[in-house]
């Protein structure tokens, strides 16, 4: 396999914020990658970064080989990009959005038309682009950065905002996207989306990347990891984190949202006999890990804190 | 087949545009058919048929999004026609010093002139006979007669308002003149000169002739320089420009794009100004090489719309990018001559009016509308605007910006 996009040591300062302190990537052709981090972690400046949109401070970025920076017709042929609904124009229907984006790329009115009808909006063609639902107005955008046949598309939180139904539908819509062989490269803050989508993703925060790898992989680094959580309020996080230290148990991510009180943990069983000797039991859960706890383990955070 | 394919084309474009349903089907038929001919010769090439034009497109949106807000047709077309009817109805009788004089008593002069001496002065004046002076000169005061004129011996009387001197000179003029002719015809000998003034305009120049250049270039420039700003800012703010950036489409598209439209605008703003200006009730005659107005308007438009793109380039929000619109064309509006005769104006305003595209759009429309003038008058003026638009242009690529940050 031949790299789609390779990235290496990308720096992008603003002011005083370091948005992108150091990424380095490789994406090959046909890959559903994920870019996954909270908001302000640098996901977005990152596929600004990829697409073009931006010149990198340091760094160098290659997508099919050529720099996407200065502005490229020849990459920019290749790639698509799905944008807010919110670029819009105001006053043009479904299908005269579709066709003006499609003429950007000399596109002809059918396939412009066939386009729509992918993405389940042909009946909507005389519909305001700005009165379809977040679900529709998204995937008229997705259609908007696919009608020129892409090799490479990059979503930007292609979900945010939507309800459960509306995302599996998207989420379907993308799957079947990337099995007609196009690149997709979508940054997302929820961690679900990124396991049932994506092939490989890679960590963010502060602008760096922390670990890289197929969801399942990084799952299973951790696999023996375990969540124990109790009611807050029965013992303070500090408190706790050093009873932990005297028992012994020098690896446990303590955190208390003021809700619940929850430890992460290989030795669940010197976690288990401290809370017991404490009394604090109440509402004692014990789960597996999930994407959220290679997170947590990688940041020493709560996901999203 | 080249030559078949491009009446399809343009057959097919057509009835896209006005939705012919009947010649639609004809045209889709066409189409597939030739679709299938595309494929089975190696497909390579498939669909290039109905390829879709940046230009054309971006054009086509900017013109529907006018066309789908009244409120934006309103500001571009009706709103200056509406400023032409009132200027115009306002200014209709200032042109001609027609003065309404009171005549006390008897005025020999006045009383003993011929049927075609009497015809004559009425046509600058209308004489009313009153008894009660004090009463007459009080409406004098008024304004309600621009002079009052009585008898006393030998001497005859005129009284007139200092606060229309104009009206008031024009009747001295008047009376003096109609005194000379009964004095020289008291000599019994014939008069050995006569003046015989006309104004250098053709008779018909009225203030509809310099109201129609004045007010069509402040329309032009308003929606010129609104419209190219605005469209800019608007695009950028939603990040439109952005998605745009990331496409093989370049900045030149969209500006030709904006021209098309803006000169689009334009034009029509021509054609209703002139229709309204050349009602009988206004009476513009479009006169010698009147259209030279159509290429004056095309290279003024140019010249404003740069300054617009400009605005556009350097201005983040609506609001700043509308302000300062609004900063730029009403002062370039005064200081240009489009609400009142530069003619008359301090000469710093002259000497101002000279840095204004505007200017030369005003007094270029207005040497072929009403000055007879022709082609040398104007190619100097259109040359200098299209500099000018050269100039900004050059100006804006370097400012231009597709995002925000």
């Amino acid at each position: 396999m031949t790299a789609a996009i390779v990235a290496d040591g990308v720096r992008k300062r603003y002011g005083d914020i370091q948005a992108v302190d150091g990424v380095s990537l490789r994406i090959e052709t046909g890959e559903f990658y994920g870019i996954l981090g909270p908001n302000g972690a640098g996901k977005t400046t990152t596929l600004e970064l990829l697409e073009g949109v931006r010149e990198p401070d340091e760094g160098r970025i290659e997508l099919f080989g050529q720099s996407p920076w200065p502005r490229n017709p020849e990459v920019l042929k290749r790639i698509g990009v799905q944008f807010q609904a919110s670029s819009f124009l105001d006053k043009l229907t479904t299908r005269e959005t579709i066709r003006l984006f499609a003429s950007f790329y000399r596109v002809g009115k059918r396939k412009a038309d066939t386009m729509l009808d992918r993405v389940g909006l042909s009946e909507f063609h005389n519909v305001p682009a700005d009165k379809l639902s977040g679900g529709q107005a998204q995937r008229l955008s997705i259609a908007c950065g696919l009608v020129h046949d892409p090799e490479i598309v990059f979503l930007d939180e292609p979900t945010a905002g939507l309800d459960p139904h509306a995302r599996r539908n998207l989420w379907d819509l993308l799957r079947s996207v990337n099995e007609e062989g196009h690149t997709l490269v979508l940054t997302t803050h929820y961690l679900d989306e990124a396991e049932i989508l994506c092939d490989r993703v890679s960590v963010m925060e502060k602008g760096k990347v922390l670990r890289t790898g197929a969801p399942a992989a990084l799952i299973r680094e951790i696999d023996d990891m375990v969540r124990v959580s109790v009611e807050s309020g029965l013992i303070g996080a500090d408190a706790m984190r050093e009873l932990l230290v005297s028992a012994g148990v020098d690896q446990a991510a303590v955190e208390d949202d003021g809700v619940t009180l929850s430890v992460a943990t290989r030795t669940p069983g010197p976690v288990l006999s401290v809370l017991g000797d404490k009394g604090a039991l109440r509402g004692l859960e014990v789960r597996g890990a999930t994407l959220e706890d290679v997170f947590l383990q990688l940041t020493g955070r709560g996901y999203g804190a | 087949m080249s030559v078949e394919e491009t009446t399809t084309q343009v057959a097919e474009n057509t009835s896209e545009d006005t939705s012919n349903h009947s010649s639609n089907d004809t045209v889709r038929e066409t189409g597939t058919g030739k679709d299938s001919r595309r494929t089975g010769s190696g497909g390579g090439g498939a669909a290039r048929d109905d390829r879709l034009s940046p230009v054309r497109e971006l054009s086509r949106v900017m013109m529907l999004s006018v066309l789908r807000d009244k409120s934006t047709i309103f500001f571009l077309l009706v709103f200056p026609v509406l400023f032409l009817l009132l200027f115009g109805s306002l200014f209709k009788t200032t042109g001609t010093s027609h003065i309404k004089v009171a005549q006390v008593g008897e005025v020999r002069v006045l009383d003993s002139l011929t049927e075609a001496q009497h015809k004559q002065l009425s046509s600058v004046a209308t004489i009313t006979r009153v008894t009660d002076e004090a009463a007459a000169l009080a409406k004098v005061r008024k304004g309600d007669y621009d002079a009052l004129v009585a008898q006393d011996g030998g001497t005859v009387v005129l009284r007139y308002s200092a606060a229309d001197s104009v009206k008031g000179a024009s009747a001295r003029a008047t009376l003096n003149a109609v005194l000379e002719a009964a004095n020289l015809a008291a000599t019994g000998r014939p008069a050995t000169y006569t003046l015989n003034a006309s104004q250098v305009e053709d008779g018909s120049v009225k203030p509809i002739q310099y109201l129609t250049p004045g007010l069509l270039g402040w329309a032009i420039a308003s929606s010129a320089v609104a419209s190219s700003s605005l469209t800019l800012v608007t695009m950028r703010r939603r990040r439109f420009l952005q998605r745009m950036q990331l496409s093989p489409t370049s900045a030149w598209e969209l500006v030709v794009a904006r021209t098309f439209t803006t000169l689009l605008i334009a034009l029509t703003q021509t054609a209703l100004f002139l229709l309204v200006a050349t009602l009988p009730y206004f009476g513009l005659r479009l006169t010698g090489d009147w259209w030279l107005v159509i290429p004056l308007v095309m290279c003024g438009t140019l010249s404003l719309m740069s300054l617009g793109l400009l605005i556009g380039s350097v201005t983040r929000t609506e609001e700043s990018a509308g302000g300062l619109a609004q900063l730029v064309v009403l002062p370039m509006s005064f200081l240009s001559g489009s609400f009142f005769p530069l003619d008359s104006a301090p000469e710093w305003v002259r000497a101002v009016s000279y840095a204004m595209p505007l200017r030369y759009l005003v007094t270029g429309s207005e040497a072929v509308l009403s000055r007879g003038g022709g082609v040398v008058d104007v190619l100097p003026t259109m040359g200098g605007m299209l500099a000018f638009t050269a100039v900004v242009t050059a100006l804006t690529l370097r400012l231009f910006k597709w995002n925000d940050t």
